[in-house]
């Protein structure tokens, strides 16, 4: 699957910065953003909100076989991170699989997430790298 | 006076033996460590390239010191393995640290050298007042043709150095560069590997360029070896900035802090510029660095810096980023096939 390069760019700050949003009156931050707080509704106010990319490993597996745009990366880890600020992503983990745990903690890494065959865009992001 | 605001380094965890490599060519692993004093290398892991290796590295730099990115007014990335032939790294790496939109950027090519010819130019920018701060980057991927000699040194790794006028840990009193047209390494374009001159390399190439340089640097600023605490040479392997130490009259312990060769390898344009900042990571108020990087085409830059109080001081904190010990500290040693692997050099069923 080649993503669309005008996604991609649209989702520069959020995958380069983690760049989510928060909701100033009850203070919930989303991961990714959100431009409506699901609790405060009409009375909320959406912000953006850099997130510190800390967070801890809640459960983890291991890719053996991929689709055809992260084969070559095979096999390695992918996790669902709790970012400290509350949401829970899905991301990559820059370590042997016999390294990840529950429970571990991890920091942003910049890495390269895939790339349009030989010729087209390379698609750089946020990957999670362990932090102990 | 302008100097060096901050730095940082990137190093990949990987590392292959240059036993190793000797191993598949049947090369005899003692004379190919011991003639070039190098016995590892870095190694990219899969999704890493020299962009991510910027990025972590100017990353790193700002995290040991309170700058506002968007005060950044200039992104220079040199390195001689760019992702893209068209398409600016350091757009990327702006992007990445939050300086963009208002800065100006581009991409620098000079062999090993392009990263100290950044810091040049962002010397220039920030003492004419066109900039605040200039992030200049020198990063690697380096290609060696499998069982080609630069097979044994070529290596992975980065450096920033945010360059100023406010409250410096190190000034920059003055650099000077030695140029000539010199045909001793080139990859022409579409090519996957670079080529080289084989022996005719060393005197016409590095020593030639590095000891004019040097001296010249000398000749302006009336010093001498003996008025610095320190010394860097670019280190294409540990033989060559050995002997033009020597050749130039410094001694060996002046060079140890930034001999980062013999574990790391060769990392092109990243090469002097760690060698630097492993020399800041130990260097106290007061200290003289003396800096030559080569690049092949052929040039080098010198630089006379000196340490001052703020790299102690409150407003930096050089443990807030790994040192270039730290980062060279347990690496994890991978067979030549894994490196391959790693170098995209097997060739795969599309
Ligand atoms: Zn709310």
């Amino acid at each position: 699957m080649a993503m669309s390069v005008a996604r991609f760019w649209r989702k520069i700050p959020q995958r380069y910065n983690l760049v989510g949003t928060t909701c100033t009156r009850c203070g919930q931050c989303f991961f990714p953003p959100r431009s409506f707080c699901p609790d405060c509704r009409r009375a909320g106010n959406i912000v953006d909100y850099r997130f510190s990319g800390k967070g801890t490993v809640v459960t983890h597996t291991v890719i053996r076989t991929a689709s055809e745009q992260f084969e070559q990366m095979t096999p390695y880890v992918l996790a669902i991170v709790k970012l400290d600020e509350g949401p829970r992503i899905t991301a990559q983990l820059v370590c042997a699989p016999d390294e990840v745990r529950i429970g571990m903690r991890v920091r942003p890494v910049f890495r390269k997430i895939a790339a349009d065959g030989k010729s087209g865009v390379i698609y750089y992001g946020t990957k999670y790298a362990p932090a102990e | 006076m302008v100097g060096i605001i901050t730095y940082g380094v990137y190093i990949p965890r990987y590392r292959i033996k240059v036993e190793e490599i000797t191993r598949v060519w049947g090369a005899n692993a003692n004379d190919i460590t011991g003639g070039l004093g190098v016995f590892s290398k870095s190694v990219p892991d899969l999704d890493e390239d020299t962009a991510t290796i910027a990025v972590e590295a100017a990353r790193n730099a700002l995290a040991r010191r309170d700058i506002d990115p968007g005060d950044i007014g200039a992104v220079y990335v040199g390195s001689e393995s760019h992702p893209y032939a068209v398409k600016p790294t350091a757009c990327t790496v702006g992007e990445a640290i939050c300086a963009t939109p208002f800065m100006t950027a581009a991409d620098y090519e000079f062999a090993c050298k392009a990263g100290t010819a950044a810091i040049q130019t962002c010397m220039g920018l920030a003492t004419s007042g066109m900039i605040r701060f200039g992030l200049a980057i020198g990063s690697d991927v380096a290609q060696g043709a499998p069982s080609d000699a630069l097979e044994y040194t070529a290596a992975a790794g980065g450096a920033a150095y945010v360059i100023g006028m406010d409250d410096p840990i190190a000034l920059i009193h003055r650099t000077c560069s030695f140029t000539t047209d010199t045909p001793d390494f080139w990859r022409r374009e579409g090519q996957d590997y670079p080529r080289h001159g084989g022996r005719f390399t060393g005197e016409p190439g590095y020593f030639r360029h590095i000891e004019g340089a040097v001296r010249l640097l000398f000749e302006q600023t009336g010093k001498c070896p003996k008025d610095y605490t320190y010394a860097v040479f670019h280190q294409p392997n540990a033989k060559f900035p050995q002997r033009v130490a020597k050749v130039l009259g410094f001694l060996p312990e002046q060079i140890r802090p930034g001999l980062v060769v013999p574990e790391l390898g060769n990392t092109y344009s990243g090469s002097s510029m760690i060698g630097l900042a492993a020399t800041l990571d130990v260097a106290k108020p007061g200290d003289r660095i003396f800096v030559a990087s080569f690049g092949s085409g052929a040039g080098s830059d010198a630089f006379d810096i000196e340490v001052t109080d703020a790299i102690e001081s409150g407003s930096f904190r050089r443990d807030a980023a790994p040192l270039v010990g730290q980062l060279l500290a347990n690496p994890i040693y991978i067979d030549y096939a894994r490196y391959a692997r790693h170098k995209g050099k097997i060739v795969m069923q599309k």
